[in-house]
């Protein structure tokens, strides 16, 4: 790939702000996506994966802000963009889609003027135009009749219905990043499928990159060409997604693909019990020193409780944040 | 569908008072101020006077008729004009929150400490009485239940899902204002505003009946009833009829005010369809 990579972030760290003190709710992130790159962001509730998503379309509000760092938009710094100029990226180069299709869409409009109004917002187009191209977008996610289904309000629209409608809201302009967050939790597990399916192809026909931000490891590697894991706020590790389930390296990634169920694990080892990580993750403003995941950490020892490993690059590509990393 | 009878009726009555105001000149018997004769002074209801005659003879059948004109205008006009002002201030300040918040609850507390019928004689005694000074009166003095009502919506509205999409698909926050909140806000605001319009007719009688609405001889219902006062024993129509009007108007609009709510819901919308 030449030129700048599409988003680059470096060493962003995100501030919360409780009004008698400043914490960080996420340091040291730095990771890069290409054009038309896959990259999920895996880690559990809390972990600072959302609000680093937030971040890059510049939506931190209080009491959540940028406290350091570096993000670039094809090479040009956007952290410090204006309102409106950060407004004209937003739904125009960079959209993203949520968690709940049930609550994203304005239930008293029919969805096609919500796809419409996209046109209108961003690529000026009258609205009989982009009433048009709307139709198109439905069609484009498979839904069924779609100069009918322009008509329709959410309420009358299945929750994947509401998630393609989504899907053509935010891929109407046609991106150059996606940002999921969390695209299919609140769906069956085959309707995710299909979402899931949909939204790949979609955005590799067009060429969009895809940010997805889930807690579902499972989910994230089938999806996405690298995984970056986050815990407490940090990235411990990001690697291509298949050396990530086959080589884990850092401790809690492999506390963490240890846990997974495995179909069959039943009849082959008898029952057992699931594998979990022993302790609770701690709570934001009180970070334990050094790696942060030491408490819980089998393999801790001194220097784990005192100095935050260094990056350590992998020969595989990627790297981990560990002093004794497999 | 089933129709309900509040929307019905309440419907009906308001459509009535609007067709009557309309009509006047073409449903009067006669003018409802030139034709005064004093052969026909206080006439009690008759074939011939469908509602009786006032003490200067002048037909209160008619006079009731161009009356509808006064108070429906005063109603809805400064109605509107209190419904813009409570949107636009109770919207904004919901939705941007901060100093401009502040401003405007104070505003509003500062309305609501005020009665409001006390501030428009206020008014109109700075104006001078008439129909505009009646409009810009009413019209600036009840707007502080709407912007209450607007501001709450808005408030909740700004953390639904769709609200924040909207922010993240990059719309500006005039955008986000008109065609994300005021949508799912409209169906308490305009509940609220046709019970208002009923207020405002209210007021109008009330303003006019203390001699400050519309100068006489034209009529208002207010003002007939104003000049009514002295001969409620004696000629007692003179009072019933416009009264009834009043009544009957503000009835009506507070019947479709509840009607509407129910059909403005938009999941209610798609079960009749």
């Amino acid at each position: 790939m030449t030129g700048p990579p599409l988003i680059e972030v470096e060493d962003l760290r995100i501030d919360l702000d409780d009004g008698t003190r400043r914490v960080a709710a996420a340091e040291g992130i730095s990771f890069r996506i290409d054009r038309g790159e896959t990259f999920g962001l895996v880690g559990e509730s809390g972990c600072g994966k959302s609000i680093t998503a937030l971040a890059l379309i510049g939506l931190l509000r209080q009491p959540l802000s940028i406290g350091g760092g570096v993000i670039r938009f094809e090479g040009q710094e956007i952290q410090h963009l204006s309102a409106a100029r950060q407004r004209e990226l937003r739904g125009n180069r960079i959209a993203m889609i949520f968690q709940e299709p049930m609550t994203a869409l304005n239930p008293v409009s029919p969805v096609g003027r919500q796809i419409a109004e996209m046109f209108v917002l961003h690529k000026g187009k009258s609205w009989r135009e982009a009433n048009q191209l709307a139709v198109e977008a439905l069609a484009s996610v498979r839904v069924p009749a779609p100069e009918r289904r322009v008509k329709d309000y959410p309420h009358q629209l299945s929750g994947g219905m509401r998630q393609r409608v989504m899907i053509a809201i935010a891929l109407a302009c046609g991106p150059d990043l996606l940002i999921a967050d969390e695209p299919t939790t609140a769906l069956d597990v085959t309707v995710q499928a299909e979402i899931i399916e949909l939204m790949r192809n979609l955005c590799a026909e067009r060429g969009t990159a895809i940010l997805m931000i889930s807690h579902d490891l499972g989910l994230v590697a089938n999806v996405c060409r690298r995984v970056a894991v986050m815990y407490a706020g940090r990235i411990v590790e990001e690697r291509g997604s298949a050396d990530i389930f086959r080589a884990p390296s850092h401790p809690y990634t492999q506390g963490l693909v240890a846990s997974l169920p495995r179909l069959g694990s039943r009849a082959a080892l008898g029952r057992t019990r699931l594998k979990e990580i022993a302790g609770v993750v701690p709570a934001i403003t009180n970070f334990p020193d050094g790696c942060r995941f030491n408490p819980r950490c089998a393999q801790a020892t001194d220097i784990c409780r005192v100095v935050a490993p260094p990056t350590d690059s992998l020969e595989a590509g990627g790297f981990v944040r560990c002093y004794h990393h497999a | 569908m089933k129709l309900r009878a509040n929307l019905v009726i309440g419907g009906a009555l308001f459509v009535l008072a609007i067709f009557v105001g309309l009509l006047a000149p073409w449903l009067a018997h006669t003018d409802p101020v030139m034709d005064a004769n004093l052969m026909n002074a206080e006439e009690p209801p008759s074939w011939t006077w469908w509602f009786g005659t006032d003490g200067q003879g002048r037909d209160i059948y008619s006079r009731v008729l161009y009356g509808a004109r006064v108070s429906l205008t005063v109603g809805i006009v400064s109605q509107l004009i209190n419904s813009v002002i409570g949107v636009g201030l109770g919207l904004s300040a919901g939705y941007w929150g901060g100093w401009w918040d502040d401003v405007v609850n104070a505003l509003t507390n500062l309305m609501l400490a005020i009665p409001s019928l006390i501030f428009a004689l206020a008014i109109m005694a700075v104006l001078g009485p008439g129909l505009t000074s009646l409009l810009i009166a009413l019209g600036l003095t009840n707007w502080s239940f709407t912007c209450r009502i607007a501001r709450a919506s808005a408030l909740s509205l700004k953390s639904q899902g769709y609200v924040q999409a909207a922010t993240v698909l990059g719309y500006g926050d005039l955008r986000i204002m008109i065609t994300q909140l005021l949508p799912n806000m409209l169906g308490p605001i305009i509940v609220i505003g046709t019970l208002g319009m009923g207020s405002a007719v209210l007021s109008e009688a009330a303003l006019s009946f203390l001699g400050l609405g519309v100068r006489p001889p034209y009529p208002s219902w207010g003002s007939m009833l104003s000049e009514a006062r002295d001969q409620i024993t004696t000629a007692p129509w003179l009072s019933v009829f416009p009264g009834l009007a009043i009544f009957l108007t503000v009835l009506g609009l507070n019947l479709l005010g509840d009607g509407l709510r129910d059909i403005l819901d938009p999941q209610s919308r798609s079960r009749r369809t």
